[in-house]
C-alpha cells in the first residue's frame, strides 16, 4: 500500500480493467464483480487492523451488519441517497468500532480473536430481539424506488474501493501508518518511543470498522436492498478473515487476490460438480483456506514478493 | 489439571493464601447458598437451576476441551464446537446402522479421539511455529471446512436423534427434574473425572502436562512433545464429542448449528475459569448456565427475551476480560520487559 512508480503502473492497470470490464460482462458477472469490489473494501480495512496493527479481528460481519442495516433504516425510515447512507454507514461503524476498540486496548492475541468471534456470533441476535425497528427475521427492505440495479452497485462498490485505497494509503504512509506498525512489531517498543498505544490502537479498530460498514451497506445494497440477519451469520466475518490472510499484507495485488477468492470462490464452487449442492461452496472453501495457510505462509502479498525476488536474482 | 499442583507450589513459595482465591470461594460459595435457598423456595427456581446446571456442565465440557488445546499451545481452537458436531453425526450415523447408543457413544469417543489427533498432526502442526493469527486461522478454515463436509455428508435437513435417557423424570420434593437433565451432569462429570485421572495418575499425563508447561525442559527429559500435543488435542475432541452428544438432546433435532452458539458459551465459561485453568472451565461453565437460564427464565421478555442469551453470553465475556482477565483461577500472567 505504499505505491512507487512501477505500482503506480499496477494501480492504473487495475483501474483501467475496472472502468472497461461493464462493457465486457453480463448482468450476472457484474454482480459478482462488484461482489469481489466490496470484499475489496472489507479486506482493505481489516488488512489496516489486522496487518498494519496485528491486532486480529473474527468480528468484521458484525460491522458490516451495522453498516448494512444503517443503509437500509435510513432509506426504508427517510428515503435518504444511498451515497448518503453510505457515508452514515462509515461514520456509526468508525465510533462503534472505537468502542469496541477501547476493550481490545486490554486484550490481545487469543483473547482479542475470542471476544470479536463471540461479537460476530452474536450481533444477528440484536435484530430478533428489536423487530419493530430492525425488522425481525423477516428484514429491513431499502424502498423500492431505490434499489439499485448490478451496474450501479459495481460501480459504487469499485468507486468507494478507490476512494478508501487512497485514504488508506495516506493514512498509512505518514506518522500514523508508522505508529501502527512500530505496535505491531513491539508493543513495549513503541510505548517507549513515544507512540501512544491507547490512541493508535483504538484508531486503528475505528477506521478498519468503518470500512466494514461501508462494505455492508454496499453488501446489502447488493442483495436488492435486503437486510437480513441469517446475511450476517458468522460466515461472512470468517470469510473476511480468510481474505486478509490470502491478500497477505499490504499489497493492491494481495487485497485483490484475497478479495476475488472470497468473492467468487463461493459462487464459483456451489457448482462444483462431485459434492454438488449448494454446500460444495464450505467444503472448497474451506479446504482451500487451510492449504493456502500451510503453503503460503504470507498470503498472496508474499508469494508475489518471492516471485519478484527471484526474477531479480 | 496440573493447576492443583503449582498452586500448591506457588502457594509455598507465597507463604500465605492468595486474597484473590479466598474472594473467589467466597463468591461461589454464596452463588451456591442463593441457589439452594432459591430451589427450596420456589419450584420453577428448582427446575430453572437444574436445567441450567444440566447444560452448564456441556458448557463446562467444551470449554475443557478449549481449555486442553490453550494449555498445550496457546491457541483457542475455534473448530472446537464443530469438530464436536460432526462426532455427534457419527454417533447418529451408527445409531442409524443398528448399534445402540452406549455402544455408539463409546465408539464415537474413539473416532473423536483418533481425528483430533490426526487433525493436530496434519493441519495444526506445520503452522504451530508461526503466529497465532496463522493458527486461529488454520482453525477458522477447519471449521468452515467441517461445516461442509457435514453438510455434504448428511444434509442439513433435521435428524431425529434418540435420547439416551428417556422422557421420564425424577420427584424430589415435589420439583420434577428430568432422568435427561441427571444423565446429562452425570456423564459429563464421569468424563471429567476420567480424564483428570488420565492426567493426574499416569505417566502419559505426566508427560502431557510436562510438555504443556515447559515444551524445551520436557524434550530434553525424553518427553516426545509432539506426540503429547497430538494426544492432547485427541482428548479435546473427547470431551468435545461428549459435548456434543450431551447437548443434542436438549434440541428438538440435530442439526449442523448444533454447537455454534454452545462454543460462545464455553468461550465465556472457559474466560471466566481463567482459560488456563480446566476446574475453572467446568465451574465456569456451570456458572454461565445457571445464570443466563435464570436471566432469561425471570426477566421478562421485553427487556431479555431468548434471543438476547448470545449477545448477553457477549457481554459477560467482555466483561470479564476488562475486570478480571485471568478469570476465576487463572494465574495473573506476569511479563518481563
Amino acid at each position: 500500500m505504499r505505491p512507487k512508480i512501477p505500482a503506480l503502473t499496477s494501480l492504473l492497470v487495475v483501474a483501467a480493467v475496472l472502468v472497461i470490464l461493464p462493457f465486457i460482462l453480463s448482468d450476472y458477472n457484474i454482480s459478482l464483480a462488484a461482489q469481489v469490489g466490496i470484499f475489496f473494501i472489507a479486506v482493505l480495512g481489516l488488512n489496516i487492523l489486522t496487518g498494519y496493527t496485528g491486532q486480529i479481528s473474527i468480528g468484521h460481519g458484525a460491522f458490516m451488519a451495522i453498516g448494512g442495516y444503517t443503509t437500509a433504516v435510513m432509506s426504508r425510515d427517510h428515503g435518504t441517497n444511498l451515497v448518503v447512507t453510505m457515508l452514515m454507514a462509515f461514520a456509526i461503524c468508525f465510533v462503534v468500532g472505537l468502542l469496541v476498540g477501547l476493550p481490545a486496548l486490554r486484550l490481545s492475541g487469543v483473547y482479542l480473536a475470542l471476544v470479536t468471534f463471540a461479537l460476530a456470533v452474536s450481533v444477528p441476535y440484536i435484530p430478533l430481539q428489536y423487530s419493530t425497528f430492525l425488522g425481525g427475521s423477516g428484514g429491513v427492505n431499502v424502498r423500492d424506488s431505490q434499489i439499485p440495479s448490478n451496474l450501479w452497485v459495481y460501480k459504487a462498490a469499485w468507486t468507494s474501493s478507490a476512494i478508501l485505497f487512497v485514504l488508506a494509503w495516506l493514512i498509512l504512509r505518514g506518522r500514523v501508518g508508522r505508529a501502527f506498525r512500530a505496535i505491531r512489531d513491539s508493543e513495549i517498543a513503541a510505548v517507549s518511543s513515544g507512540v501512544e498505544l491507547p490512541v493508535y490502537k483504538t484508531l486503528a479498530f475505528g477506521i478498519s470498522a468503518a470500512y466494514a460498514g461501508v462494505a455492508g451497506s454496499l453488501f446489502v445494497l447488493a442483495l436488492n436492498g435486503f437486510a437480513q440477519p441469517s446475511e450476517f451469520d458468522v460466515f461472512l466475518s470468517l470469510q473476511i478473515l480468510v481474505g486478509a490472510a490470502v491478500a497477505g499484507l499490504g499489497s493492491l495485488w494481495g487485497i485483490l487476490v484475497g478479495a476475488a477468492f472470497v468473492g467468487l470462490l463461493p459462487q464459483v464452487s456451489s457448482s462444483v460438480p462431485v459434492i454438488g449442492a449448494q454446500h460444495g461452496r464450505d467444503v472448497v472453501f474451506g479446504a482451500a483456506v487451510i492449504l493456502i495457510m500451510l503453503l503460503l505462509p504470507d498470503g498472496f502479498a508474499g508469494l508475489l514478493a518471492r516471485i519478484r525476488r527471484l526474477g531479480s536474482a | 489439571m496440573v493447576s492443583a499442583a503449582t498452586s500448591r507450589l506457588e502457594g509455598v513459595r507465597g507463604g500465605s493464601i492468595d486474597p484473590g482465591t479466598v474472594t473467589v470461594v467466597l463468591f461461589l460459595l454464596g452463588g451456591a447458598v442463593f441457589l439452594l435457598i432459591g430451589c427450596l423456595r420456589s419450584t420453577t427456581f428448582a427446575q430453572l437451576t437444574i436445567e441450567g446446571l444440566a447444560i452448564g456442565s456441556v458448557y463446562g465440557s467444551l470449554a475443557l476441551a478449549l481449555v486442553l488445546v490453550y494449555r498445550a499451545t496457546h491457541v483457542i481452537n475455534f473448530a472446537q464446537g464443530e469438530l464436536a458436531m460432526f462426532t455427534t453425526y457419527i454417533a447418529w450415523d451408527l445409531m442409524q446402522h443398528g448399534l445402540s447408543y452406549w455402544p455408539a457413544f463409546a465408539a464415537t469417543l474413539a473416532i473423536a479421539f483418533a481425528l483430533g489427533t490426526v487433525l493436530q498432526v496434519t493441519l495444526i502442526r506445520p503452522v504451530q511455529h508461526r503466529s497465532v493469527i496463522a493458527v486461529v486461522i488454520v482453525t477458522v478454515g477447519l471449521f468452515i471446512l467441517i461445516d461442509g463436509v457435514v453438510n455434504w455428508i448428511w444434509g442439513g435437513d433435521f435428524k431425529l436423534m434418540k435420547s439416551p435417557f428417556g422422557l421420564g423424570s425424577f420427584d424430589v420434593g415435589g420439583v420434577p427434574i428430568r432422568h435427561l437433565y441427571v444423565g446429562m451432569m452425570v456423564v459429563v462429570f464421569v468424563s471429567v473425572v476420567l480424564v483428570w485421572a488420565l492426567f493426574r495418575f499416569t505417566k502419559l499425563g505426566l508427560g502431557m502436562r510436562a510438555a504443556a508447561l515447559r515444551p524445551d525442559a520436557a524434550a530434553l527429559v525424553g518427553v516426545r512433545v509432539d506426540s503429547m500435543l497430538a494426544i492432547g488435542w485427541g482428548l479435546a475432541a473427547v470431551l468435545g464429542a461428549v459435548a456434543g452428544l450431551m447437548a443434542e438432546p436438549t434440541q428438538l433435532f440435530l442439526t449442523p448449528v448444533l454447537m455454534q452458539q454452545i462454543l460462545v458459551y464455553a468461550f465465556a465459561a472457559a474466560v471466566l475459569g481463567g482459560l488456563e485453568s480446566p476446574a475453572g472451565a467446568l465451574v465456569g461453565g456451570l456458572t454461565i448456565g445457571v445464570s443466563l437460564n435464570l436471566i432469561v427464565g425471570y426477566v421478562p421478555e421485553k427487556y431479555v427475551g431468548s434471543n438476547l442469551q448470545l449477545p448477553l453470553a457477549f457481554a459477560v465475556l467482555l466483561v470479564i476480560l476488562l475486570v478480571k482477565p485471568s478469570g476465576l483461577f487463572g494465574r495473573r500472567e506476569v511479563r518481563r520487559v
